[in-house]
């Protein structure tokens, strides 16, 4: 029998595209969002039934920003995962949401006290999710910096993040990810220690916190404006001794608060690592449905059609696909796992290719032993602190000649 | 093939100035006499290396066979032999217009006359060419056709009143053009029953037909099954097929005889039987004595050449020797770098040159290279009275064996428009230059005349010009001799090791700016690793310089999640794919193009 699946929903839509940001998504109405859902859940039809009655162990609905979508919404598509497949009784349901989006277009504007409005129509929305059957929710906050978040392009500001936080909670939410961002253009150690004093100041304590330092990707408003030299002075990016100084404090103040890192970039409490996010370094099988989604099924990697307009008049058209090979599965294997602090297991290694993975890097493993950015116990090889901080460098010599 | 009437045959060159037109006249030309409809006409027909496409510059002599039916009814062969502009490139200029009984001068009619028209025009005379003017580009804004017109007569000293007015580009006037080849350029001489007498103007290698060699028939007839006799090699072949040249293709035919253009084949497998300049006869009936052939031309500029990867070290021996067939004027020998390990010391006619030859090996060769910092060739004199001649920095004896050097100086003169002459001055002035005077051409246009050291020219002097003069600028430069010089070598030591491949001569006066810059610029190319290096530069053991390329801090893509995954996989490629790209030089590993970097230390302009 094969091992369970993952599935991953891409939701691209969001009120404003951020200035960071460079994943497919864009601002789009009420009557495109309706449509998108149809065409996804046609999709899921045709892909899933291919693989009817699998077991899915987690669902992940990701994006742009999946909580414009209602509960109603919501419901309709995990309603047809599980006609399809059969949902593991302790699935990881995540729900990616941002601050600012989740009450809708409920609150009445003209409403005398509209904080409280607002907070009781998010209330409603977020019991809605849970009762779809989202068991896990992912808050974008970036930064708790008012000053930050304007620059960032967020919709929302600190109080909106802990209004969200709170009727979260209020609803029953008990599994909550809160994602943050360091090495943004002015952002110093001390300011982004006050935002993670913050976070964790929170009560209850987010499960789970994905911290990612900012990368300038091209095509964005703000590798627009690093061209045009407006980060520097005050709003200089932290250099990297800075970036890596917040790093590297980052993982002492957390493990402090009780939470242990599992990955480059994220921290649970115990039990609470994401498990949608170790099947992508392990190499779980995963469905990606949706517009520009990636899957991994049977050693065959595909994405998705990436326009619009395409995906809506045929969500089953223009998918792309790399079947791996024997060798860019052993690379994968590695590359991938070492992104996490557990490591790559030799002897998983051997179970999947029957083969000794030092006989293709017992002098790479060696090499990077003694410059410190490997740990080897024999057993399992995984990045040293300074090795997280140069995991491509030590990933890139992983890669195997043709 | 019915016998051909030497009467009735052209065979011509075009020579001109870098761009004022001479490739898109030979189009026009060719597409006229409708050789080639217009719907198979592509710009640069002759000019059939890619890299001569791209760069939009003819590199190669390239003929081609067309027939014109003339005004008068009669027919007439033209045999076109297209040729470079480029200074560098004179060589083969010299090549054709052997080739040919006449020449078309093409001069811009904006631009006038340049330094490079002059030295064509001079190279045609020389070779006892008829020569006739033709203005081309006269339908831009800026055109001043009788103002060139006069110029050509003033200055070059040939009849212009009658040069067709033309543009090549647009087609206009070309019908002229070729009926004054027909009337100006004459008919080739010598008698098809004579002793065979043919000069080898060009050869390139087929894997097929092995050698084929590009000849003018002077005397004689050549065919099928006859035995010939390269003069100068040797070598004795029977021939296996003659032709002529279509469009980018090979036409075989019955027979070449007296004032023919075409080529041979024999089965030539050895590329060393041919060389190009040497004389063909007839083995059984040979003539007395051999074509003059061409002076042998000395190479100005040298560097080492080695493969990126040691092991192809054979492919790029067999590359050079098949490069060379088609370019006599390349000069190559094995050589030893303690950073680079096994590979040649390259001569060429100039820094145009060497980088053509780079990119023909990497591009035709498939071959990944790693070229040093270009020099020329010093004299050393040395106490013991020996004189060596040096192409390889590391070679410099000890300073104590020294008693002096001296460096190879150039005539060259540069026309420059008045307002520019200022700064033309100055910059010939920072490159060591001595002014030898300056000639008014006309009202604003000057011909200013400076000795040069050839090293303070090689590299980017052309550019610097050009880009100082707004682009109107034009040089020509002939070597004059040496001279006695201040000159030392500059080394650079990466991570405290001495790299041989990067030092260097250079005048004592200029090697703190140099070896600052030196460092700046490898600092810049040498990525990070994880540890500090020091780069250093130093003369007679003596550090001048010094910068540092930081350790590594961070190397991770933070963000990462399942539809990145064959992003990431990309990224980590192409981080190996530029590792491979790099030499290890102890334990620093340094990008092949930082070897050339000594280029593009000029930061002035």
């Amino acid at each position: 029998m094969k091992d369970s699946l993952m599935l991953y929903l891409h939701v691209p839509f969001c009120v404003k595209k951020c200035h960071y940001c460079d994943f497919l998504s864009f601002v789009c109405g009420e009557e495109t969002r309706g449509a998108y859902v149809k065409a996804l859940c046609e999709e899921l039809r045709v892909r899933g039934g291919e693989m009817k009655g699998r077991t899915v162990s987690s669902v992940f609905f990701g994006g742009g920003t999946p909580s414009l979508l209602s509960p109603a919404q919501i419901s309709v598509i995990m309603e047809a995962i599980r006609e399809i497949f059969v949902l593991s009784e302790d699935a990881e349901i995540t729900m990616e949401c941002n601050p600012g989006t989740i009450h809708g277009d409920a609150v009445d504007s003209k409403a005398e006290d509209k904080v409280s409005a607002t907070a009781e129509a998010e209330l409603e929305r977020l019991v809605g999710y849970r009762a779809a059957g989202i068991n896990r929710l992912s808050i974008g906050l970036q930064s708790m910096q008012e000053k930050e978040l304007e620059l960032l392009g967020r919709i929302h500001d600190r109080e909106a993040f802990l209004r969200t936080y709170e009727m979260a909670r209020k609803a029953g939410f008990s599994n909550v990810n809160v994602d943050l961002m360091n090495a943004l253009p002015g952002q110093t150690p001390e300011s982004w220690k006050e935002t993670l004093e913050e976070v964790l100041s929170l009560s209850p304590q987010p499960e789970h916190l994905s911290v990612y330092s900012l990368i300038l990707e091209e095509g964005t408003a703000f590798s627009e404006w690093e061209r045009q030299g407006k980060f520097t002075g005050k709003l200089a990016i932290p250099s990297e001794d800075a970036d890596r100084e917040m790093y590297a404090y980052t993982g002492r103040r957390l493990a402090q608060a009780g939470y242990q890192q599992y990955e480059i970039s994220n921290y649970a409490k115990p039990g609470h690592a994401c498990r949608h996010n170790l099947g992508y370094w392990t190499r779980k099988e995963y469905l990606g449905l949706g517009l520009g989604a990636a899957s991994l099924l049977s050693e065959v990697r595909y994405s998705n059609e990436t326009r619009l307009d395409n995906y809506l008049a045929d969500p089953l058209a223009g998918r792309q696909e790399e079947a791996l090979g024997r060798k860019e599965q052993m690379e994968e294997f590695v590359f991938l796992g070492l992104r996490t602090t557990k490591g790559v297991s030799r002897r998983t290694f051997q179970e999947c290719f029957h083969e000794e993975m030092d006989g293709y890097w017992h002098e790479v493993i060696q090499r990077n032993v003694a410059d410190g950015l490997l740990l080897d116990d024999g057993e399992t090889i995984r990045l040293t602190a300074k090795g997280m901080d140069l995991g491509n460098y030590v990933s890139a010599q992983f890669l195997l000649d043709d | 093939m019915s016998q051909i009437d030497q009467s009735k045959i052209r065979n011509f060159c075009i020579v001109a100035h870098i761009d004022h037109g001479k490739s898109t006249l030979a189009d026009r030309i060719i597409e006229q006499t409708g050789l080639l409809t217009s719907r198979e006409m592509q710009a640069q027909v002759l000019d059939n290396m890619e890299l001569e496409r791209e760069r939009g510059i003819t590199i190669k002599a390239q003929a081609v066979r067309t027939v014109y039916k003339a005004k008068d009814g009669e027919e007439y062969i033209f045999n076109l032999i297209d040729t470079p502009g480029h200074v560098d490139f004179n060589y083969e200029v010299s090549r054709s217009l052997a080739a040919c009984d006449g020449a078309i001068l093409v001069v811009d009619a904006a631009q006038g006359i340049e330094a490079q028209t002059l030295a064509n025009v001079y190279l045609a005379l020389d070779h006892d060419l008829d020569v006739f003017p033709v203005i081309n580009k006269i339908d831009l804004p800026s055109a001043e056709p009788q103002r060139v017109i006069e110029e050509i007569e003033d200055v070059i000293g040939i009849e212009a009143q009658d040069a067709p007015l033309i543009s090549a580009k647009n087609g206009i006037n070309i019908e002229e053009v070729l009926e004054q080849i027909v009337h100006k350029i004459p008919a080739p001489k010598g008698s098809p029953d004579a002793p065979l007498k043919a000069l080898i103007f060009d050869c390139v290698y087929d894997s097929y037909k092995g050698v084929i060699v590009f000849c003018r028939i002077m005397e004689g007839t050549v065919r099928k099954g006859t035995e010939i006799l390269m003069m100068a090699t040797g070598a004795r072949e029977e021939v296996v097929e003659v032709g002529y040249f279509g469009a980018g293709q090979f036409i075989p035919c019955d027979e070449l005889s007296a004032g023919m253009v075409g080529y041979i084949t024999a089965s030539i497998k050895n590329v060393k039987d041919t060389a190009v300049g040497d004389t063909v006869t007839d083995a059984k009936n040979p003539c007395a004595e051999p074509l003059p052939g061409y002076k042998k031309v000395l190479s100005m500029v040298y560097c080492g050449i080695y493969p990126a990867d040691g092991a192809k070290y054979p492919d790029l021996r067999d590359a050079l020797e098949k490069l060379q067939l088609n370019d006599a004027s390349l000069f190559y020998e094995p050589e030893t770098s303690i950073a680079l390990g096994f590979g040649f010391r390259c001569g060429f006619l100039g820094l145009l040159h060497l980088e053509i030859i780079q990119e023909r090996l990497e591009r035709e060769y498939n071959l990944d290279l790693v070229t040093t910092a270009p020099g020329v060739v010093y004299k050393v004199h040395k106490t013991n009275g020996e004189c060596i001649e040096l192409t390889n920095p590391s070679n410099l004896p000890d300073p104590s064996e020294i008693e002096y050097m001296e460096e190879p100086i150039v005539s060259a003169e540069i026309m420059v428009t008045s307002e520019f002459i200022g700064s033309i001055m100055e910059l010939c002035q920072e490159r060591r230059g001595r002014y030898l005077g300056m000639e008014y051409i006309e009202g604003t246009r000057a011909l200013l005349k400076y000795e040069l050291p050839l090293n303070e020219i090689i590299y980017d002097f052309f550019d610097a010009l050009k880009s100082r003069s707004r682009g109107y600028a034009s040089f020509d430069y002939d070597i004059k001799g040496y001279e006695q010089s201040k000159l030392v070598k500059l080394d650079i030591l990466i991570n405290r090791e001495e790299v041989d491949a990067l030092s260097f001569i250079v005048h004592a006066d200029s090697a703190y700016e140099r070896g600052r810059k030196m460092c700046e610029k490898l600092k810049d190319e040498i990525p990070r690793h994880l540890f500090e290096i020091p780069i250093q530069a130093a003369v007679g053991g003596k550090i001048i310089a010094r910068e540092t390329v930081k350790a590594m801090r961070k190397d991770v893509l933070a963000k990462c999640y399942g539809g990145d995954i064959t992003r990431k996989k990309k990224l980590l490629e192409k981080q190996k794919e530029g590792k491979k790209r790099m030499r290890q030089i102890g334990n620093v590993e340094i990008p092949q193009k930082a070897f050339m970097s000594v280029l593009k230390l000029d930061d002035k302009d």
